[in-house]
């Protein structure tokens, strides 16, 4: 900053304005790895694909039916005289459990399968970005599934007059059960290239931590190792269900839940850098 | 003038199997490097190394500069990459996957749609830009695949089995482009078919069960009094001469 003599020092420029600003660029320059765009660019091509091929369609169907089915047959919503979604609420974590792999066992062994996973992986970008695209599609492939059972809570709503904040707030952990189911599938497709074995493996984990918090294993365990039931209740995806749907959102499951997610994530991206490296 | 691709003590091992033993070479611009082997020599191994899909056990490669290890998205920015069989996604059409990469790659909008038809005109893909790849031939999956490549532009290129499939007149097509580009360009092609060699490149490099065995011009390769072929047969046969 050229100042004359003459400039009275009041009007000198603060000393940071002497440096050159910095290019706009320059934060995106220097932590290259937050950039999130192509983890976005690939989740959409994601989402794309699963609505360019019958997935999209037989899922979505054969998942409502079932959760009419099994709403309406088994959880006697007529008969509870009830105006809520309990009925409905208490099937979906175990449709998700099968419904969930049935979509994350082709995430990584397709790609591995066709070859593509070579294209993808040989594009400028992180392994994270690719893992997160993939899982944000799924998510929000889920996301429209479970979304599409709105006539239910058209239903109720037509029928009575229910706490339509609890329904929402069951809404949000069925989000969340999917979103921790599909973290898991997507890291165990990372390990396979055969999607029976995706599948399988991924409904066995995803089991494991569906019913670790169930009266049978928790009192199995406290029997013996008392802090394991408790552990074991502390990692339980339908415990943790099971306050949303009593319409409590708690910031713990908030935090379980993203923590369940962002670990699956992580174990994936170790996967498959692990596979790279061999 | 700096090399593009430098390929530096390069070793790949898969458990006890050493795949890729000790290469070192160069590349120059210009330069169109065949890269020769039997099946299992460890070409593919060296080409996924080079774009960052496997991690070298020891060595490295850079691409203009900048290590496939420790900077590989900035390596991977400079690289066209043509995998062995050219995989796409199927479903998508020829321009779809097109744009799909090319916003992988960073362009918007105008940038991306111009990138878009500039790879489709030169690897001649304009008739079919909207078909899903899944119905198109063998030959036009794998000018996808090279559009794909080129869409960047990059400085160097790397193309495993570029003519892999194609009729006569495809290969001749792409042997073409590739003559075109190379001025401006470091490109790696692997190939089984010893007359490409001639055809195309201005090197050539040998490499049989991981080793580096024989790196010199097409020219000097035929002046050793036989046959390309013969010559070939005679390297990758004789290996236990190399001290197996």
């Amino acid at each position: 900053m050229a100042a004359t003599a003459d400039s009275p020092p009041d009007f000198a420029p603060p000393p940071s304005f002497a440096k050159p600003a910095a290019p706009k660029v320059s934060l995106r320059e220097r932590l290259p790895s937050i950039d999130l765009r192509p983890a976005l660019v690939v989740a959409r091509r994601e989402l794309a694909a699963y609505f360019a091929t019958p997935v999209a369609t037989v899922f979505i169907v054969v998942f409502l039916a079932l959760a009419g089915v099994l709403t309406f047959g088994l959880g006697n919503f007529f008969a509870r005289g009830q105006a809520d979604l309990v009925a409905f609420f208490t099937f979906v974590p175990w449709l998700l459990l099968f419904f969930v792999p049935a979509l994350t066992m082709r995430l990584w062994a397709e790609e591995r399968r066709s070859g593509t996973i070579e294209l993808l992986l040989t594009l400028p970008i992180a392994t994270w970005q690719a893992a997160l695209g993939k899982f944000l599609a799924a998510w929000a492939f889920c996301s429209i599934a479970v979304a599409l059972t709105f006539p239910l809570w058209v239903t109720v709503n037509l029928l009575g007059s229910p706490e339509n904040g609890v329904i929402l707030s069951g809404y949000v952990g069925a989000l969340l059960v999917a979103g921790a189911f599909l973290a898991m599938g997507a890291a165990v497709s990372a390990l396979t290239r055969n999607q029976v074995i995706a599948f399988v493996l991924a409904v066995v984990v995803c089991f494991v931590f569906a019913v670790s918090g169930t009266p049978v294993v928790t009192e199995f365990l406290s029997s013996r190792t008392p802090l394991l039931a408790e552990a074991a209740r502390s990692i339980s995806v339908f415990e943790r269900f099971n306050g949303f749907v009593r319409g409590v959102v708690a910031l713990r499951d908030l935090v379980f839940f993203g923590s369940l997610i962002a670990f699956f994530l992580f174990v994936n991206v170790v996967v498959l850098d692990h596979r790279k490296a061999d | 003038m700096a090399a593009l691709i430098e390929i530096d003590r390069l070793t790949k091992k898969f458990g006890d199997t050493t795949v890729v033993n000790d290469v070192t070479f160069t590349l120059k611009k210009g330069e169109v490097l065949g890269f020769l082997g039997p099946n299992g020599a460890g070409k593919s191994t060296t080409m996924r190394m080079l774009a960052g899909f496997l991690m070298p056990t020891s060595g490295t490669a850079r691409i203009c500069g900048a290590d496939v290890v420790e900077r590989p998205i900035e390596a991977k920015r400079k690289l066209g990459f043509l995998p062995e069989g050219a995989p796409c996604y199927p479903e998508m059409t020829v321009e779809g996957f097109l744009g799909f990469t090319a916003r992988v790659r960073g362009y918007r909008g105008v940038e991306a749609a111009e990138r878009v038809s500039h790879a489709m005109k030169l690897a001649d893909l304009e008739a079919v830009r909207l078909q899903p790849i899944e119905i198109l031939s063998k030959g036009f999956k794998r000018r996808v695949g090279l559009a794909q490549a080129l869409l960047h532009d990059p400085p160097a290129l790397v193309l495993d089995e570029p003519t892999d499939g194609l009729d006569p007149n495809q290969k001749h097509e792409v042997r073409e482009l590739i003559r075109r580009l190379a001025p401006e360009k470091a490109i790696i092609i692997s190939t089984h078919i010893l007359e490409e060699v001639s055809a195309v490149c201005s090197r050539a490099i040998i490499i049989a069960r991981g080793h580096l065995i024989v790196d010199a011009t097409p020219r000097e390769l035929e002046g050793t009094g036989q046959t390309l072929d013969e010559f070939f047969r005679d390297l990758t046969l004789n290996i236990p001469a190399f001290g197996f």
